[in-house]
């Protein structure tokens, strides 16, 4: 009842039990974290917008994309992944959301910035619907924590549209 | 003399058998309850990185939400492996409701479009197993470890089971 075999077997148990029951505590505290971020995106240039030859429409566009996230940041959080996202109906989708640029902010003091930059990944809709098309672009934040429950939410911004005519 | 020692095995047995019954409870219920056939995965690649590592576990939801941009998705087409990645791209259909779906690891350059099977350019939402809500580190390696050396998960497993036929209780 008391060989090292037991005391060992007891020792294992309650060291991952108190580990676990940590870990939980962990994320459960991010739930105290009210986060209060903000951003915003302009629309510096329309680069081109063209009909792809397989058939889809292609816009190239320059955004200047300012952000304070830094209220996201807890003690767990070990990164914030962020991305901005074109998001518009067309008459075959109800909804289409193309993801247009993303980053990775590793801690709190890169989380407030500032970028000048044109579409990281190819902005293709289904079809031919763009011209003239108005969108929104959000920014969405993925926290992910050093253990538990990932947050996400966004940022939802109106009022964009894009050329009448391919340039 | 004999018909203790015949309890005793019997004893053994049933205990044993209790042990690999409730933790089949356990693993079918989270099946249930997360609906996902795999509610709990080990991440394989470094395809997430530095999110997630390759060892490190991630907890798995199935809702009847419609799939959206940002959600972190287990998908499986009918490959070896299922693949944990972002979704980059929703095309929802207004007519069926059903959604063409791209993907890509946070740490890769391309798009998963060359890895879907049978060239296909979007993936369909039936093929998503889960969304992944919650996640702990390393502690999946052990599993790693266990499916490329099988040697380990012998000498782990028959250690287990004599210690539990040679218990004193």
């Amino acid at each position: 009842m008391h060989s090292f075999g037991y005391r060992l077997n007891a020792l294992l148990t309650f060291a991952v039990t108190i580990l676990a029951l940590m870990c939980a505590m962990g994320s459960l505290s991010d739930n105290l974290n009210t986060p209060s971020p903000s951003a915003e995106i302009q629309i510096m240039n329309i680069n081109w917008f063209q009909k792809q030859p397989q058939g889809n429409d292609e816009v190239s566009l320059t955004m200047n994309i300012s952000a304070d996230l830094q209220s996201l940041f807890t003690w767990n959080t070990k990164q914030v992944f962020i991305f901005v996202a074109a998001e518009y109906e067309t008459p075959k989708n109800s909804l289409n959301q193309v993801s247009l640029w993303d980053a990775i902010i590793p801690a709190k003091e890169h989380a407030k910035f500032w970028i000048h930059t044109s579409n990281k990944y190819r902005f293709v809709d289904q079809g031919n619907n763009l011209r003239g098309k108005k969108f929104n672009l959000t920014l969405h934040w993925h926290v992910m924590p050093k253990t538990g429950k990932m947050f996400a939410d966004k940022l939802v911004m109106t009022g964009y549209s894009l050329p009448e005519e391919y340039r | 003399m004999k018909s203790t020692q015949i309890r005793q095995f019997l004893y053994q047995a049933v205990s044993l058998g209790m042990i690999i019954a409730s933790a089949l409870m356990v693993w079918k219920g989270l099946i249930c309850i997360t609906g996902s056939e795999s509610p709990v995965v080990v991440v394989l690649t470094g395809s997430m990185e530095p999110g997630f590592k390759r060892g490190d576990i991630l907890f798995l939801y199935m809702s009847k939400d419609p799939i959206r941009a940002g959600e972190i998705v287990v998908f499986n087409d009918g490959r070896k492996v299922p693949i944990v990645h972002r979704v980059i791209e929703v095309h929802e259909r207004r007519d069926t409701r059903e959604a063409d779906i791209l993907t890509k690891g946070d740490a890769n350059d391309m798009d998963d479009r060359v890895l879907y099977t049978s060239s296909q350019h979007w993936l369909q939402q039936k093929y998503i197993k889960g969304r992944a809500v919650g996640f702990l580190p390393y502690v999946g390696y052990v599993t790693i470890i266990m499916t490329e050396k099988p040697v380990i998960k012998y000498i782990l497993l028959s250690a287990l089971g004599l210690l539990v036929i040679t218990s004193k209780e």
